[in-house]
């Protein structure tokens, strides 16, 4: 076990952490974070994903002939922590960079991987996920929408929800069932589709939160090219599996920024909040909570480390994500209910901090539910990992 | 980065594991909890055979000078099997005499603990039971060349089969750390019968005992220092203890769970007590990250251990009796019984739980060092 960085390690952080000085807006005051859908927000994140791409540090795991830098999956965790550090924005398109570009390094044809991978790295095209269904959540391999054959075309009906990011997304990682006698894992196909084609209508739907993150998407006769397959016909549920391991896997290391941010903020706040007349970081049981949050969070980094260091080993992601999602997602919850015990009715306010901790507070509730809801994650560890017989 | 054991601290584990397997069965165990101190000296000396003791004492001094993460690998293996007995007070007394001692101190205690002759426990809490080393009260009085100490120190571990009690006494406005020999005039030791029979405690008074100034450990540097940074070595052993606990309940719940069948089916189909294993599994892993992330970075003195001892052990102390009590509802009406072993892991839990601060203690250690601190 050494948890000191490696001369490369080293020469990388000191490389990106020199970058990032140079690099990160002085106007971004890090405690920024509003709603997802406000259009400047969005642009300024895409502005700045295009600086990090153009500085050769976004994608940094993929291979160079991509855009990446080939770095390692340390390197990656690296970079994470070294974006925390210098409190820089977060990188948009989360879903292009750890879902949509990994499954295509994994299952992409040359072509699809030299057409598609650059510009999810420069933040150029912004990509959904469209899997869940109405009827189609946990269960999701009993997705309904429809692709039939067509010559060299599939002709797409049918609805998706829940996509998060489609009124601004440029193209979509697309489930659709091409067999429709076959069992129902062994009839669905990936596709990546362009979001601008005719047929294709998105409809916001407003969360609790109040902004739009995600939509509704509705197909009809939506024509697409067969060559738009990712991986097999009628093997999309491998396609599926492999972009949501590495959603679980990837996710917990890009959310530490936000969260790590967010922390530092509160601790910050509960010097200027009082309780008893007294700040807030005075107080016993405010100490205790906050020490639990720094606590927690500093684990989700070690345990992030550690699954880094069996996948670097290993190569592919595993169901072991799960203990990660399901860790920081409940994590994230308990977190947000701290803050807004510290803050009282001041938490609940749209101007205090911007905003921040009553947008926070609401949207934590989606962590549990988004990236498969935490019964499932808990199923899959019980079921994949700890090799329990089957519940269902 | 590499986070993960290396080759040889794997293989350090196993034939930890192994011999554990072999030397300390859950009847042993048992048999030792009935006993007056839990001791055994056979099983001391097989101990000391396999180097345990000796290896963080360092070389010069008979010692292996291995570093805290092969010490918490050893003894995660301690806690998978329920070891009974002093080795996380002799410990935690080897820890104090390596950082107190002077060379001669050194080499008159730390050669005899490692080769398995000199058993030693630090006494340290008094009425308050904190292990705050501010709260320490008993006077050392100055007299004639040497300390008198009369009072009584409580919750003292293996007091009755150590060899020497290493007393903290307050000399002024600092620590007198004093090795006060278990047979010495004045000394009277009382058992405090506990819940965890693995691990004895027990009350120790001084009654005019004198200690020769030139005896006291630490006397020309920080004592208070020296303890501080052992009771972090003895923490962050104890939370691989821990760990190795978690992992014991865990692998049997999980086994119980695909072998006992009600409705026609096995338990662990059910969901619900599914998703009690995966917390198990999450609560465990997540103890393992800290406890041996707080190992590195002791070994590495590296300016977070200080935070990282009390992540692990704030951690480590919720998540214990959280993953102990959730082994024990996946057993039903077997998992309250006397005869299952559950029950020794389940004290345990609880003793770990407040031995070198509990949960409460250590988030507010965190607190003084994370929300005190004026950002830079
Ligand atoms: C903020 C947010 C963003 C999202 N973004 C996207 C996106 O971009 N793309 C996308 O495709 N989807 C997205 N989703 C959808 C998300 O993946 C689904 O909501 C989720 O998988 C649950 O499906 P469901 O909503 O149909 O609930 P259901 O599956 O109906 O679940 C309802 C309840 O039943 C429980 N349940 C269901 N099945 C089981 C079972 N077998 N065992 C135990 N309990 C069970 C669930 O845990 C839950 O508590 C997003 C969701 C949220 C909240």
């Amino acid at each position: 076990m050494d948890l000191n960085l490696t001369p490369n390690e080293q020469q990388f952080r000191d490389e990106f952490r020199a970058w990032l000085k140079a690099n990160v807006p002085s106007e971004w005051k890090g405690g920024q974070l509003g709603s997802e859908d406000r259009e400047d927000y969005i642009k300024y994140l895409r502005d700045w994903q295009r600086v990090l791409y153009e500085g050769g540090w976004a994608g940094i795991s993929w291979p160079k002939a991509f855009g990446g830098r080939g770095a390692t999956l340390m390197e990656q965790a690296i970079f994470q922590e070294e974006l925390a550090r210098a409190n820089a924005p977060q990188l948009i398109g989360t879903i292009g960079l750890s879902l949509v570009g990994p499954t295509i390094i994994a299952l992409g044809t040359d072509e699809q991987k030299a057409r598609y991978l650059p510009k999810i790295l420069s933040g150029e095209e912004i990509w959904c996920q469209g899997f869940s269904e109405p009827n189609a959540g946990s269960d999701l391999a009993a997705l309904g929408t429809k692709a039939v054959r067509d010559g060299d075309d599939f002709i797409i009906n049918g609805q998706k929800i829940w996509t998060s990011f489609a009124q601004l997304a440029d193209w979509c990682l697309l489930l659709v069932r091409t067999d429709a006698e076959a069992p129902k894992h062994k009839g669905i196909t990936c596709l990546l589709l362009d979001m601008r084609l005719e047929g294709i209508a998105v409809r916001p739907l407003r969360q609790m939160s109040g902004d739009s993150g995600f939509n509704e998407v509705f197909f009809s006769n939506v024509r697409v090219p067969v060559g738009q397959v990712l991986g097999e016909i009628n093997k999309g549920w491998t396609t599926a599996i492999t972009a949501l391991m590495n959603e679980r896997a990837n996710l917990g290391t890009g959310v530490q920024v936000v969260f790590k941010r967010n922390l530092e903020a509160l601790i910050a706040r509960s010097r200027t909040v009082e309780r008893q007349g007294r700040p807030a970081s005075e107080d016993p049981l405010v100490r205790q909570k906050l020490a639990q949050a720094f606590l927690e969070l500093e684990i989700l980094r070690l345990n992030t480390n550690r699954a880094l260091t069996s996948l670097s080993k290993t190569g592919i992601p595993g169901p072991e994500g799960s203990t990660l999602k399901l860790y920081w997602s409940e994590m994230n919850q308990r977190t947000q209910q701290t803050a807004q015990e510290i803050l009282g009715p001041y938490g609940q306010l749209k101007e205090f901090d911007n905003g921040l901790w009553e947008y926070a507070y609401l949207r934590s509730r989606g962590n549990t539910i988004e990236a498969g809801t935490s019964e499932i994650q808990r199923n899959i560890i019980a079921e994949r990992v700890l090799g329990l017989p089957k519940s269902y | 980065m590499d986070f993960d054991l290396s080759k040889p601290q794997k293989l350090l584990k196993e034939s930890a594991r192994e011999f554990l397997a072999r030397e300390c069965k859950p009847e042993r165990v048992r048999a030792l909890m009935e006993t007056e101190t839990a001791h055994d000296d056979g099983l001391w000396q097989a101990i000391a055979d396999q180097g345990w003791l000796a290896l963080l004492v360092p070389e010069e001094h008979g010692g292996l000078g291995l570093g805290l993460v092969e010490m918490a690998a050893v003894a995660e293996e301690m806690g998978r099997a329920c070891l009974p007995g002093p080795f996380l007070s002799t410990l935690f007394a080897t820890a104090l005499i390596e950082r107190a001692g002077s060379a001669e101190q050194r080499a008159k205690y730390l050669e005899p603990i490692a080769a398995g002759e000199l058993r030693a426990t630090v006494a340290l809490l008094e009425e308050g039971a904190s292990w705050d080393t501010e709260s320490a009260k008993l006077k050392a009085q100055r007299e004639g060349g040497s300390f008198r100490v009369t009072g009584r120190k409580l919750f003292v571990n293996d007091a009755e089969t150590s060899n020497l009690l290493i007393c903290v006494a307050l000399d002024g406005d600092g620590l007198a750390l004093l090795p006060v020999e278990r047979g010495a005039g004045g000394v009277s030791i009382k058992p405090m019968a506990s819940m965890d029979g693995t691990r004895k405690v027990y009350e120790v008074s001084f009654e005019g005992v004198s200690v020769p100034e030139a005896d006291a450990l630490g006397a020309d540097g920080d004592a208070r220092g020296a303890l501080n940074g052992a009771l972090e070595v003895a923490t962050t052993a104890l939370c691989a203890e821990m760990v190795g606990g978690m992992q014991w309940v865990l692998d049997t719940a999980v086994e119980y769970a695909k072998t006992r069948q009600q409705f026609g089916r096995a338990i662990g189909s059910f969901q619900a007590v599914q998703h009690q294993c995966a917390d198990m599994l999450m609560m465990t892993e997540s103890a393992r990250s800290a406890a041996y992330y707080a190992a590195w970075t002791l070994t590495e003195n590296d300016p977070a251990a200080s935070v990282a001892v009390s992540i692990a052990k704030a951690y480590c102390s919720d998540a214990y009796r959280e993953v102990g009590n959730r082994g024990v509802q996946v057993h039903g009406g077997i998992g309250f019984t006397w005869e299952h072993d559950l029950q020794l892991y389940y004290k345990r839990s609880k003793s770990s739980e407040t031995l070198f601060g509990d949960a409460t203690f250590h988030r507010e250690r965190i607190a003084c060092l994370v929300v005190d601190k004026e950002k830079n």
